[in-house]
């Protein structure tokens, strides 16, 4: 952490700019009735009521606070995040988070991509979770299409399984990073390399262990291949009692406890305003998962429970996110139960590219081909806004299309990006030393935050 | 502690009427199946609050579109389009419902920043800010979110060159 005085620079560094500076002012800088809109209007309350708040501490002079800057480049970030703090001694006061080192304008890309192009592209963004990506893409180009209701039994039950799978090797990293951001160490290697067979079954059926661009709209690339299910049995029999190590090396360990239970609280109606979604809002003991609240795919069809915390602290985020590697488990079970025979794809010539086979003795099965893969498909005029349920919370994809085969806005609204904003409420209040466990239990990835 | 959720708490959906009041000066309208509203910007604010207090509680999604290259877009009689359309996305927990709300935006003017309504609007119109260059009247930071802070121009509007990396080739003068 480097610190940053907390007078002259910053304001010489925000002045410079014509828009205003991003960084987090002092005190002296901005209104008293400035500081206490932000957590008054999160809080509900109005600005004095804010005010009356001890843990706002509007009275702090400049001379007992410090401005320090944290990251962008600290291996507690989760990336290039940089937060502002503001301290009393230990005790954060305000804090910002600062975002944008990642910016690649994949949204801008987006607009230049055709549809079946899009994939490489979202798959990119939150990279923990590539296959959620792809599948909200596909969902909202195919409402566009008006083929949402075509798409055969057998891809929705295989999309399903990639995203549970995908669920899991996210949430089984977000125990490593969780565990080493807080000094289990070796807590890092066990997350990984749980995580690493998860990804082995990937590059399997999708050849990469990442950025798979594997579910296309119109269904998937490639049926599953010979012998999946041994190694879907396998990831399932071998992952039980790795979470029961977990268990004991964490769950009840009085350190662990020490370090989470009361970390980062945050209340339900706070979460709802800041619109965070996902474990975190969870957390707060609200059961709102769009898997069962909003369906999508056959998760009328399975059995699983919605897991919820009841404090709204890192603890309860830390365990939701263990119980719902559980859960998934749960509901690959039951696809593997239920797996139908069928079309992987639907066989629309105009959306999805005919069976290799066809191409050697159909002339018109070549023409589509070429003309699938050279410009694409057209896809109506309209908008579109489809969410599913990522393992970080709601990840959302907005597509206006103007007709022609390539998205003329492609919008993805990303649940990391949302839920960074719950940073400063989480913190206020707390110790700096509990930062790096806050920023942990938002299980943040920075190339979704930045897009 | 966990709590395993059996049964729907907070979710009383089958006894909410799935029908909500319009606000005063919208347009419905539906999009693939799904609830779109038209609104003037002046009413804008106010219609984000009679559905915020109509159940739509949380602003899940705020971004905006440049219709530049694409004027004669279809919209329901009585809409005049202007070349930004900012969208916002709003969901009811408590109805399992979503609506999307549609205001037409031109080219330089501002509109009411949703702040005060629904915080999480914060980062997302900062966003918009920084892509499309629309000013939010009563936002508590209007600064760029992605962009360096003294960055030119706004990169999403259709005027904005998407930009290339020139191809090197080894041992050929550049």
């Amino acid at each position: 952490m480097t610190v940053v005085d907390a007078g002259a620079k910053i304001t010489s560094a925000g002045a410079a700019t014509s828009e205003g500076g991003q960084e987090l002012r002092s005190r002296s800088e901005i209104s008293q009735k400035a500081l206490m809109r932000e957590a008054g209007a999160v809080l509900r309350l109005s600005e004095s009521a804010a005010a009356a708040l001890s843990d706002v501490a509007g009275d702090v002079g400049e001379d007992q606070s410090m401005i320090i800057n944290m990251g962008p480049q600290h291996p507690s970030t989760h990336g290039v995040l940089r937060l502002m703090l503001e301290l009393q001694g230990e005790t954060v006061l305000r804090c910002k988070p600062i975002i944008g080192y990642l910016h690649t304008g994949m949204e801008k890309t987006g607009e230049s991509l055709s549809y079946l192009q899009g994939g490489t592209n979202v798959t990119r963004m939150d990279y923990l979770s590539p296959l959620n990506n792809e599948l909200v893409f596909s969902m909202a180009t195919e409402k566009l299409l008006g083929i949402d209701g075509d798409i055969p039994e057998r891809a929705q039950w295989m999309r399903m399984l990639l995203s549970e799978l995908n669920r899991m090797s996210s949430h089984l990293l977000f125990m490593a990073t969780n565990g080493m951001d807080l000094g289990a160490v070796s807590m890092m290697l066990y997350g990984w390399r749980e995580r690493e067979e998860v990804l082995r079954f990937f590059q399997k059926v999708t050849g990469l262990r990442m950025n798979h661009n594997f579910i296309r709209p119109g269904g998937l690339a490639a049926d599953l291949p010979a012998g999946w299910r041994d190694d879907v049995l396998h990831l399932l029999d071998m992952l039980p009692p790795r979470l029961a190590e977990y268990e004991v090396l964490m769950t009840g360990q009085p350190i662990w406890r020490e370090r989470l239970q009361g970390v980062g609280v945050i209340t339900q109606s706070e979460a709802l305003a800041l619109a965070a979604t996902g474990p975190i809002l969870r957390s707060t003991g609200l059961a709102w998962d769009l898997r069962r609240d909003l369906p999508y795919l056959k998760y009328n069809d399975v059995e699983f429970d919605v897991v919820v915390g009841a404090h709204g602290d890192a603890y309860d985020r830390y365990a939701i996110r263990l119980n719902e590697i559980r859960e998934s488990m749960k509901i690959v079970r039951q696809i593997l139960d239920r797996m139908p025979s069928g079309d992987y794809r639907v066989q629309n010539k105009k959306v999805t590219p005919p069976p290799r086979g066809r191409i050697d003795e159909s002339m018109e099965a070549l023409i589509h081909h070429f003309k699938i893969f050279t410009e694409g498909f057209k896809v109506p005029e309209g908008e579109v806004y489809v969410a599913i349920e990522s393992p970080r919370g709601e990840i959302g994809c907005y597509i206006a299309s103007d007709g022609s085969s390539v998205p003329y806005r492609m919008h993805v609204r990303a649940p990391s990006f949302v839920n960074v904003q719950c940073l400063p409420h989480m913190m206020r209040g707390g110790l700096v030393a509990d930062a790096v466990a806050v920023i942990s239990s938002i299980d943040p990835v920075l190339g979704e935050v930045d897009r | 502690m966990t709590a395993v959720d059996t049964t729907s708490t907070a979710n009383t959906a089958a006894s909410v009427a799935s029908d909500f009041v319009v606000p005063a000066g919208a347009i419905a309208a539906e999009s693939c199946g799904q609830r779109v509203l038209f609104v003037e910007p002046a009413q804008y604010l106010a219609a984000i609050e009679s559905l915020y207090r109509d159940g739509f509680t949380m602003c899940v999604d705020l971004t905006a579109v440049d219709y530049l290259a694409l004027p004669g877009r279809s919209v329901p009689a009585g809409v005049v389009v202007e070349r930004f359309e900012v969208v916002v996305n709003l969901l009811s927990v408590a109805r399992r419902e979503r609506v999307r709300v549609r205001v037409q935006v031109a080219d330089g003017a501002s509109i009411a920043s949703l702040f005060d309504v629904h915080p999480s609007s914060e980062a997302m119109e900062r966003e918009v800010f920084d892509m499309f260059g629309i000013r939010f009247d009563g936002h508590p930071d209007l600064t760029r979110i992605l962009m360096p802070e003294d960055w030119d121009g706004h990169p999403l509007r259709k005027d904005y060159a998407q930009g290339r990396i020139p191809v090197q080739f080894k041992g050929a003068a550049s």
